[in-house]
């Protein structure tokens, strides 16, 4: 953990997408007159999902819809560590489970790849600007762990082999399914479902894989507004 | 429903108003609860937890006393009024577990922390804290932040209190402070680690809890036990904000505030609190006369004395002048205004930016609805004015105001007042010809306010301006019994005292000894004397700290000056008698409410420099009047003699120092009105006395502020 600071090198300026400005106006109507300060946490995550991390053109372009002084603005970006405040992977910012039950299974041994493949600091980019990683407290898949998360999506029970195929998949511009990455359906024992054995498998994936396979913008699924990304946002 | 609740203290029953936090009523009880966070002008964070408290039966954890209210206290069981301990144990232990905590990262600096010895931190360490530190581990380090040339940081002792954050948001009105961060990373900055841009700024010093906040210009200069501490006045402007000035030896060290809630809370200006360089520079501390060569040459007491009375004896009343500037006490001007009147001269003037201020009227040229007055208003008209140039401790008081509700409207040139108005016009014809709106808004107010400013008053119809503003306040039901919302800011600490002992050239001639005030001119006003002196009329002017009337034009006459530094006025001048400055001599002041206030000599003048009213006492007898050869000697020997004189003139002031007397209302007529618009009086905030403009601090204030506002050149 460290001061979270803006980054050294900024961009000239942040707008909205036409499809993130209207969903941004739609937040900021769900509150009353003189309250729309109440929408900064929504809407700094619109533009975080847009260009992937919060810049500080970013910040005071929220700041000003929203009729905040800056430094409000810049106060909540810096206190949420899911803002990024610099900038990510252009494929894939991975953030990887580092606690407790991840940590037994193994997420150590993905710390050494991400060092090995990525960069030997975390937020930092890789040296071809396409990865980026962290590593994050628990994300709540300690049945599948260890895990990361790139963008919404989960990519569980992963081995070190499995974490850097799926770097270099990612690399060459393919769209990994996520979820289990050992053959696993869900989080049902590894040697086999033990009950419920019985009964016609209908799903291939679980939902939450499925879910995430039929969007369009996997993984980093950011730019908003695009079929798909509404049913998973 | 009476809203009073009892509430046992440390089994002490007292009755309070049950909204009133914990910490207040402890305060009522005459228990101080030790506090960092908890401000009673800022709003409750409730962050620090110093102030936790016990309350019995309730939860059975301590509760922080700052953020809970005596009416959500439990009562006992058989309806008994709700304890409360401040003293068990448990707030013992938990007092010491937070200031253990709260030591873990300040670091042990204080021989080196210009906080020491006025430090809270320090002071309840002393109560609370232990001797030793269980902290094995690296303390936290921080990095500096920058907040301009005032304000010293050294974050590594910021304990987040966020008091200076809270200032800067509520009360400065200028959200740039921030608390970003969490946990043991978090960290107070300001936005992108500018400069406040605040005239409030220097209070969040006071504020600082801790060492973190310091004052950069007293940085490192004394410390707090060898400091002789003065009660007084401050002179920057005409609010009269309560000071006390720190002295070491024969030198000012710094201005802290006092607390007065009737003028300006706690808060003072950034020109009050950081003018003291200005008092060590570019002092007149010998006399100087102008020499056959053209030069000033610096000369004894009783030469320029002697020079000066045979100046005088050279001309009749009618070619003699005097003009008093922005800082003189009321003694002196009252005085030189006797020393005149015995010489047979009528033009003297205290008003030397010319503002149109009936002198037979003093409704119609003091702030009547009070300073305090203006948190009771439900709409205030500015007209003419900029209260954040020209009294930024006031216009903190407007912006409170409209935090809690009141409508601001104006009138006047359109400016950043860190409140929101309603502009409805720049010059007097919006006046005299009221837009409905405006009307409107004044009339549903049930205590509507009218604040003129100078920059309505001090122009060619200026007392027109007047009238329509005072027709407009009876129009509008702003002037009954209880309320008279009619206000006028001033911007010089002298011009209502001034006023008040009739220097101003409307004097009826009399029996008794003072003679009244007429209703027209008697003599020269300032715009009167300077084109007397063009003319050739008037020969001798008589500056009395007067610095901000045009010069170039008293070069046909011989000018005295008198006053403490040297800036416009001694430059011209072809005699110079050295003068004290406020903060050398006890005087009095009328701030723009008219509530007179006395200063205190803090320290001695510089070199040969005298107070103000002895060298008129001391010139008097050494002049002559008419061709008699009587002298006209001032009948008093010593201040409280010439104070005894002056409250015999104005037997009001004697009864009511440090208070308000309310005026009798009478409206002014109204005139013909011109389109210029209204100017605000004030170019530069912290240039606008001798005293600042000889400031190497304001200097740089100045020029920072002209960067502010100057347009961003291309890159």
């Amino acid at each position: 953990m460290s001061t979270r600071r803006l980054a050294q090198r900024q961009p000239e300026s942040f707008t909205f997408s036409p499809d993130n400005l209207a969903w941004a106006q739609g937040q900021i109507g769900k509150f009353p007159e003189g309250r729309q300060a109440s929408a900064v946490i929504p809407l700094l995550w619109r533009a975080q999902e847009q260009e992937g991390w919060l810049s500080r053109p970013a910040i005071e372009e929220v700041a000003k819809m929203l009729d905040m002084p800056f430094i409000r603005a810049l106060e909540v970006a810096t206190f949420y560590f899911m803002f990024k405040l610099s900038p990510v992977g252009s494929v894939a910012h991975i953030e990887l489970c580092g606690t407790t039950p991840c940590m037994l299974c193994g997420s150590e041994a993905l710390v050494e790849v991400a060092k090995r493949k990525i960069n030997t600091k975390p937020f930092e980019l890789s040296p071809d600007g396409k990865f980026s990683w962290e590593e994050v407290e628990c994300l709540g898949a300690c049945s599948n762990a260890p895990m990361i998360q790139i963008g919404s999506d989960y990519f569980e029970d992963l081995t070190p082999e499995s974490f850097e195929a799926l770097l270099e998949a990612l690399a060459r511009g393919e769209q990994p399914t996520p979820g289990p990455q050992n053959g696993r359906f869900a989080s049902e024992p590894l040697g086999g479902l033990t009950s419920l054995t019985e009964g016609e498998k209908k799903h291939a994936a679980n939902a939450s894989v499925e879910l995430a396979s039929g969007a369009a913008e996997a993984p980093r699924a950011i730019s908003g507004g695009a079929p798909g990304f509404e049913k998973r946002g | 429903m009476s809203n009073l609740r009892k509430i046992v203290i440390d089994g002490n029953e007292i009755e309070v108003d049950g909204a009133l936090t914990l910490i207040q009523a402890c305060e009522e009880a005459g228990i101080e609860i030790p506090r960092f966070c908890y401000h009673e002008r800022l709003s409750i964070a409730g962050n620090c937890r110093m102030c936790l408290g016990d309350g019995v039966g309730g939860p059975p954890k301590p509760a922080a006393s700052c953020a809970m209210q005596v009416k959500d206290l439990r009562p006992g069981p058989e309806g008994q009024p709700p304890a409360v301990k401040t003293n068990s144990p448990m707030v013992k232990k938990a007092r010491e577990g937070v200031m253990e905590f709260l030591l873990i990262n300040h670091p042990l600096d204080c021989p080196i922390c210009d906080q020491g010895g006025e430090c809270d931190l320090q002071d309840q360490a002393m109560a609370y804290g232990v001797d030793f530190s269980r902290f094995q581990e690296a303390k936290r380090s921080m990095d500096e932040i920058h907040l301009g040339p005032l304000i010293k940081t050294h974050m590594t002792r910021c304990i987040q209190c966020t008091r200076c954050v809270r200032f800067a948001t509520e009360i400065a009105g200028v959200p740039e402070m921030g608390c970003t961060g969490r946990g043991e990373d978090a960290e107070i900055i300001s936005y992108l680690n500018q400069a406040l841009t605040s005239e409030l700024q220097g209070n969040v010093i006071d504020l600082c809890p801790v060492g973190a906040l310091t004052s950069r210009p007293y940085a490192f200069t004394a410390r707090p036990w060898e400091l002789t501490k003065t009660e007084s006045i401050d002179v920057m402007d005409a609010l009269g904000a309560n000071i006390r000035i720190d002295t070491r030896g024969r030198a000012v060290m710094r201005f802290l505030p006092r607390e007065n809630a009737d003028v300006n809370e706690e808060w003072i200006s950034d020109k009050t609190r950081f003018v003291w360089d200005g008092l060590s520079r570019q002092r007149l501390d010998k006399p100087y006369l102008r020499g056959l060569d053209g030069k000033l040459k610096p000369v004894s007491w009783e030469v320029a004395l002697e020079a000066a009375a045979d100046q005088f004896s050279r001309y009749s009343g009618d070619e003699i002048a005097a003009l008093a500037g922005d800082l003189p006490s009321a003694e002196a001007m009252f005085a030189l205004k006797e020393l005149m009147l015995k010489l047979g001269s009528k033009n003297f003037d205290c008003r030397q930016d010319g503002a149109k201020l009936p002198p037979s009227n003093p409704n119609a040229w003091i702030f009547n609805a009070t300073v305090a007055g203006i948190e009771e208003a439900d709409a205030i008209l500015l007209v003419g004015t900029n209260p954040r140039t020209e009294s930024p401790v006031l216009n903190a008081r407007i912006r409170k105001a409209w935090l809690a509700g009141t409508e601001v409207a104006m009138i006047g040139e359109a400016a950043d007042l860190t409140y929101e108005y309603k502009h409805f016009g720049t010059g007097p014809r919006t006046l005299a010809e009221p837009p409905s709106e405006m009307l409107e808004l004044l009339k549903n107010a049930s205590r509507p306010m009218i604040i003129v400013g100078q920059g309505a008053l001090a122009r060619e119809d200026g007392a027109a301006v007047l009238g329509h503003a005072m027709a407009l306040a009876e129009d509008v039901g702003a002037v009954s019994d209880e309320w008279v919302g009619f206000s006028v800011l001033h911007t010089a600490a002298a011009r209502v005292g001034g006023m008040e002992v009739g220097f101003v050239p409307y004097h009826e001639d009399s029996d008794d000894d003072f003679g009244g005030i007429a209703d027209a001119p008697t003599g020269r006003d300032v715009a009167g004397v300077l084109d007397g002196v063009e003319a050739g009329e008037v020969k001798l002017v008589y500056l009395l700290g007067a610095d901000e009337i045009d010069m170039s034009r008293l070069k046909k006459a011989f000018v005295f000056y008198q006053g403490s530094h040297g800036d416009a006025g001694a430059h011209s001048a072809d005699l110079i008698l050295p003068g004290a400055a406020y903060t050398e001599e006890a005087g009095l002041f009328l701030n723009t409410e008219g509530r007179p206030q006395l200063t205190n000599a803090a320290i001695l003048p510089p070199g040969d420099a005298k107070e103000n009213w002895a060298i008129i006492r001391a010139l008097s007898a050494h002049v002559t009047v008419g061709a008699t050869d009587d002298r006209a000697t001032l009948p008093y020997d010593s201040l409280s003699q010439l104070r005894a004189r002056l409250f015999e003139y104005r037997p009001w002031i004697a009864s009511s120092i440090g208070a308000v007397v309310a005026k009798s209302w009478a409206a002014e007529p109204k005139g013909e009105v011109t389109d210029a618009p209204f100017m605000s009086p004030i170019k530069d905030f912290y240039l606008t006395n001798p005293i600042a403009r000889a400031s190497e601090v304001m200097a740089e204030l100045s020029r920072q502020a002209a960067e502010r506002s100057a347009p961003i050149a291309a890159e």
